[in-house]
């Protein structure tokens, strides 16, 4: 990938890691680590140019779709969105509020750009499942996202849906793991350990890529080979840091569900600019 | 007393079918003109009839295996794409076992989902209790959006998937494994929120619907041999209700009986209480699986000793009128 476009990546996964962190402090809660784990992979697929969709169009038949089965990492999902266009930046504000556009969990019939309703683990990437047979049904050659947590890979159901796409031989649909090795509780690997994971998505019959997911090559790279894999569905597994970017929540569990204060903020956003890590 | 207008919608013969066969028979026509149908199924298709629909259209046919909780979410995916998901298995499986998925998945976004569940109630029989939906109406009933319907027959069954491929929305369709004769005739006009009054009389109402209306008709007809008239209503229609009509009966009748294959709590017995106790406080005394377990056994013998055959419904009216 050429340096100017990594810039501007590396650039508006910045913004979204700022939208995120003012819109959960604005909001009082929410979910922080998971949201900032997902924003160089939100960057990139919604401005590198890889999906087809249109934001004046929300709608529009053929569209790429995304569904974020690890829902409760909306706010990533909402910057992302936002800074496309879908919907004014000032929305971001109200997250969580009464009357709302935008809901603690992805709500498809609130939000322009939501593909699917989600927040309740193991059950998007099956409704992704569904979406890839009806794409191709229809022959419209659009592609299906869905992002996986790691932790959810403890649901029974990713498993069926596994198995299900690969029977299917779904090779639009493209799974990205979110492998930043925490969920609520604590590391995946104490919580329920899901290793060998890769091994496991292979085992299922998908093609498996292990990428850095805060590396811009590659994940280029990863979602181009995705994209030219035929007759299987590709799980990228992007091992991540949780809370990536800003020093003080990264990699500690008790940032999974909690917002910042308004100090911790501020020195959320400098954290970003390089200050403050040791 | 039959009244004419119902003489004209009631099917004369003698010939029995099971709604789940209904039901097969239905989809693998409809299949013909709406390109949209898709059907989808858990390694049940013999069982609920989708594979009349599999043969006749296996690239609109998708077998998930034995994982309902993934089956209804696709039906959500494919729904999400414009296309019309039937969704089968057993009431068992799609109320208990992918209860969280009927509800995020497809309800909450109120996405075009046709959840066809068959081997509702204990009359399914022999499988037992394991297999016996008896909870399955309370649970659908109770998540918003979803439309619930109980077909009493072969003909009402027909003509209510018709209404819910017009409807744009989450639909439960309860069907059941045994045959059950055919009451209603082609004419018979099936409408989402719509009751219909099978007889008429002012000494007691009753409220039926699925498999247990026709036990109910029969009943109602002995009772008239033996000069006591009751209004018969069968509300397939279970989610939206036919209000009105529960409370005009109950205003002349004063009494309401309920009877369904399913417990007692949150199913069609709760959901008349439910209208009468705002609209028009009446006693009403509900006859169905009384809070228990199901059981083997072959139908008829569970049937009577659950206390909803035709001579329990009888007894009830009788000593309650
Ligand atoms: C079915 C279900 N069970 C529990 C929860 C509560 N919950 C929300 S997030 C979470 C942990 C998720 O961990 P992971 O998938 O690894 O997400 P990430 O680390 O990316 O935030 C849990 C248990 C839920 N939302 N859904
Ligand atoms: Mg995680």
């Amino acid at each position: 990938m050429d340096e100017v476009r990594k810039k501007e990546l590396t650039e508006m996964a910045k913004k979204l890691r700022i939208d995120i962190l003012e819109m959960l402090c604005e909001a009082g809660s929410g979910h922080s680590g998971g949201s900032l784990s997902m924003a160089d992979v939100f960057s990139y697929l919604y401005f590198s140019g890889i999906l087809n969709v249109d934001p004046k169009n929300p709608d529009k038949k053929d569209r790429d779709r995304v569904v974020l089965s690890k829902g409760h990492a909306c706010p990533v999902w909402y910057a992302a969105l936002a800074e496309k266009g879908y919907f004014d930046k000032s929305h971001l504000k109200k997250l969580r509020k009464y009357g709302s556009i935008l809901q603690g969990h992805p709500d498809m019939r609130k939000t322009p750009g939501v593909d699917m309703t989600t927040g309740s683990l193991g059950q998007g990437l099956s409704c992704a499942v569904g979406m890839a047979i009806g794409a191709k049904l229809d022959n419209l050659g659009c592609k299906i996202f869905a992002i996986v947590g790691d932790g959810e890979c403890n649901e029974g159901q990713i498993w069926e849906a596994a198995m299900a796409a690969a029977h299917y031989k779904l090779d639009n649909l493209i799974a990205i793991v979110d492998k930043n090795g925490l969920q609520i509780d604590g590391f995946t690997k104490d919580v329920m350990n899901t290793e060998p994971l890769a091994e496991k998505w292979r085992a299922f019959g998908w093609e498996v890529i292990e990428i850095d997911g805060h590396n811009f090559d590659q994940i280029d790279s990863a979602i181009g080979r995705a994209i030219e894999t035929k007759g299987k569905p590709v799980c990228i597994i992007a091992h991540t840091t949780k809370g990536k970017g800003v020093y003080f929540m990264e990699n500690v569990c008790d940032w999974h569900g909690k917002a910042p204060s308004k100090e911790e903020k501020e020195k959320a956003l400098a954290s970003l600019c390089g200050e403050g890590a040791e | 007393m039959i009244p004419e207008n119902v003489k004209k919608i009631l099917y004369e013969g003698d010939k029995k079918i099971a709604t789940r066969v209904a039901y097969g028979e239905k989809i693998a026509e409809l299949g013909e003109t709406n390109k949209d149908i898709v059907v989808l199924d858990c390694d049940l298709s013999k069982s609920t009839m989708t594979s009349i629909f599999a043969k006749k259209f296996p690239d609109r046919f998708f077998n998930f295996g034995i994982a309902e909780a993934n089956m209804m979410s696709v039906a959500a995916g494919l729904a999400a794409m414009g296309k019309i998901p039937f969704a089968s298995t057993f009431a068992v499986f799609a109320s208990k076992r992918a209860c969280d998925q009927v509800s995020i998945s497809v309800a909450y976004p109120r996405l075009n989902v046709k959840i066809c569940a068959t081997h509702a109630g204990i009359s399914i029989g022999e499988d037992g209790a394991t297999h016996q939906a008896i909870e399955d109406v309370s649970i659908m009933r109770s998540i918003p959006n979803i439309v619930v319907i109980s077909p009493a027959d072969a003909t009402e069954t027909r003509k209510a998937i018709d209404k819910i491929v017009e409807y744009d929305g989450p639909c439960y369709l309860r069907l059941c494994r045994g045959s059950a004769p055919i009451i209603f005739n082609e004419s018979y006009d099936f409408e989402i929120g719509r009751g219909v009054k099978l007889t008429e009389g002012d000494k007691a109402t009753i409220v039926s619907a699925g498999f247990t209306t026709h036990i109910a008709f029969e009943a109602a007809k002995k009772l008239e041999e033996e000069g006591i008239e009751v209004d018969l209503i069968n509300m397939a229609s279970i989610k939206p209700i036919d209000e009105e009509m529960i409370v005009d009966s109950a205003k002349r009748t004063g009494l309401v009986i309920t009877v369904e294959d399913h417990n007692i709590i949150g199913g069609l017995g709760s959901a008349v209480c439910e209208v009468l106790s705002s609209k028009y406080p009446t006693r009403v005394i509900r006859l169905g699986v009384k809070d228990k377990f199901g059981s083997s056994g072959s139908p008829e013998e569970l049937i009577s000793a659950y206390g909803f055959d035709c001579g329990s419904i009888i007894e009830t009216v009788k000593s309650n009128i």
